[in-house]
């Protein structure tokens, strides 16, 4: 096989090879702008919380990591949250969580 | 309340903390008090000496919500005047005028009230009353600034001149537990109107004795009410419902017959779209007798009659409507999109119904406002870093001013209206 086929090859199946494969720094810097921004319309740009509660570490101590990673992806029902899962994939989803849970990006 | 003295006095005191012990004598003779005289004046005159001599009818406030801080703008001009710093998070922030129009009160994200002067480009006082707000009010008469919190929920009143409170009205609903509050407004009779998220309330507080405001709860009004307002006469007061496809509609000349419910079920059958920003109601448009609001979940503007309250038509527009505002004239109405959508601004030709005009000023349109007689409407465009001017009429961009991730805009002619 040729290099340029694997490669091809690589980058279609990128995507749902490996889910769990880290967004790389293009997509990092884009979540993050999200995050602070759009996010932060309801949870405040310093996750301090407003409509949405408060995002900080020590709001979330306790929350397992998949909770929350759901509740990105599929929003919470009965709340405003909304399912963002059309745009952010679960590796998206579960880097923010990350960032979320060491307060970072802030 | 606030014994302090006539307006020059005052606009002494302004730079300094608030404190109960710091009381204007009414005769200054002891040595303290002189020196203090003396302390202010030069304060005073180093503040006065860069502040401008002008009118401010045509200037307006410019949120930077990432950078905590505002500009002060001239829309004859289409210039940049001041830009003011160190005023907190401003990440969801909103601005009242005082009926002068030479200051204008701050409501921040993190609680913070602060109040700045146009003419010299200056913070005067600021509280931090919260944790969390959302919004605020300045009453009927101008002597009162109140402020919605999410966290303690609730609503403070202030004294519009010192910022020294002067009520604190709790939001606890039958159970005891706090609520979030939102759509704080203004009303005639020296009233404040607002309404608790969580325990689906709307409240009247009635300040005519400012000692002992009245304050009258109307419950179950429907779930979530996520933000209210008031008509440009001051006399409904409508919130609308996050939690079910309806508003909650209180006539303020009777509100001995209750909160009522319009528009209810104004999308049955339809699927709700997953809303990734949360409408405002700020900036109700009313043109002629037609009322022009946003469709919580739906691709679309509501118009109601403004007489019956009943739905007379949809107009389907690009994206989910975040602000949906008519031009002072009722002629047209601009809307705004949530995201990621929000790179698009629509208007709507209030005679037709029709989308007259549709174009993308940049990503992250976040707030419009129209000069006070409409020639004219400014955008905030997030991304972009800048805010943009474009003529209403022809549509063509007349200037464009940078700005640090602009938010929220307010004109002062809102200074001079019902609810805003």
């Amino acid at each position: 096989m040729k290099i340029s086929t694997v490669l091809l090859t690589l980058a279609i199946c990128y995507p749902v090879c490996s889910p769990a494969a880290s967004p790389d720094s293009e997509r990092q810097q884009q979540l993050l702008y999200l995050l602070r921004h759009d996010c932060g319309s309801c949870h405040g740009m310093t996750r301090k919380g407003g409509l949405g509660p408060a995002l900080l570490p020590e709001n979330l101590q306790g929350k397992p990591d998949d909770l929350l990673v759901n509740t990105i992806l599929e929003g919470r029902p009965g709340t405003p949250m909304p399912p963002w899962r059309g745009e952010l994939s679960r590796a998206d989803a579960v880097w923010l969580v990350e960032m979320l849970n060491r307060g970072e990006g802030l | 309340m606030n014994q302090l003295p006539g307006k020059g006095l005052r606009s002494l005191l302004l730079p300094l903390p608030v404190s109960d012990s710091l009381r204007f004598p009414k005769k200054g003779s002891d040595p303290f008090t002189l020196f203090f005289l003396f302390l202010f004046s030069v304060i005073c005159q180093s503040a006065t000496a860069e502040c401008l001599t002008r009118g401010t009818g045509d200037l307006g406030v410019v949120i930077e919500r990432a950078s905590g801080s505002v500009q002060v703008v001239d829309t004859t001009a289409r210039s940049r005047l001041f830009r003011i710093t160190d005023l907190g998070d401003l990440s969801h922030a909103s601005v009242v005028f005082s009926r002068d129009a030479r200051y204008a009160y701050i409501f921040g994200r993190d609680g913070g009230l602060s109040k700045i002067d146009l003419l010299c480009g200056a913070l005067v006082r600021r509280v931090v009353q919260a944790g969390n707000s959302i919004g605020g009010a300045i009453s009927q008469d101008g002597t009162l600034v109140a402020v919605s919190n999410y966290t303690p929920g609730g609503v403070k009143v202030f004294d519009a001149a010192s910022l020294v409170q002067v009520a604190d009205l709790p939001a606890a609903d039958a159970a005891g537990a706090s609520s979030k509050v939102v759509g704080l407004v203004d009303a005639p009779g020296q009233r404040f109107v607002y309404t608790l998220y969580d325990a689906g309330e709307i409240r009247i507080a009635d300040f005519t004795n400012k000692e002992e405001p009245q304050v009258q709860t109307f419950r179950d009004i429907g779930r979530q009410p996520y933000d209210a307002l008031i008509t440009p006469d001051g006399r409904n007061y409508i919130a609308g419902l996050f939690g079910e496809d309806g508003l909650a509609l209180l006539d303020l000349w009777h509100p001995e017959q209750g909160v009522r419910r319009i528009l209810d079920g104004y999308g049955k059958g339809e699927e709700k779209l997953p809303v990734f920003k949360m409408p405002h109601l700020e900036g109700w448009a009313v043109a002629g007798r037609r009322l022009f609001l946003p469709a919580v979940g739906h691709h679309e503007v509501l118009v109601m009659d403004g007489d019956t309250w009943k739905e007379t038509g949809r107009i389907a527009v690009h994206g989910q409507p975040v602000f949906v505002e008519a031009r002072p004239d009722g002629r047209q109405v601009w809307v705004n999109f949530a995201h990621p959508l929000n790179d698009t601004v629509q208007v709507i030709d209030t005679e037709s119904l029709q989308v007259v005009h549709t174009f993308k000023p940049g990503k992250g349109v976040m707030h419009m406002e129209f000069t006070s007689r409409g020639e004219a409407i400014w955008l905030s465009v997030r991304d972009d870093d800048v805010v943009q001017v474009y003529d209403t009429t022809r549509f063509t961009r007349l200037a464009e001013l940078p700005a640090e991730k602009p938010s929220g805009i307010f004109f002062t002619s809102r200074a001079f209206r019902t609810g805003l």
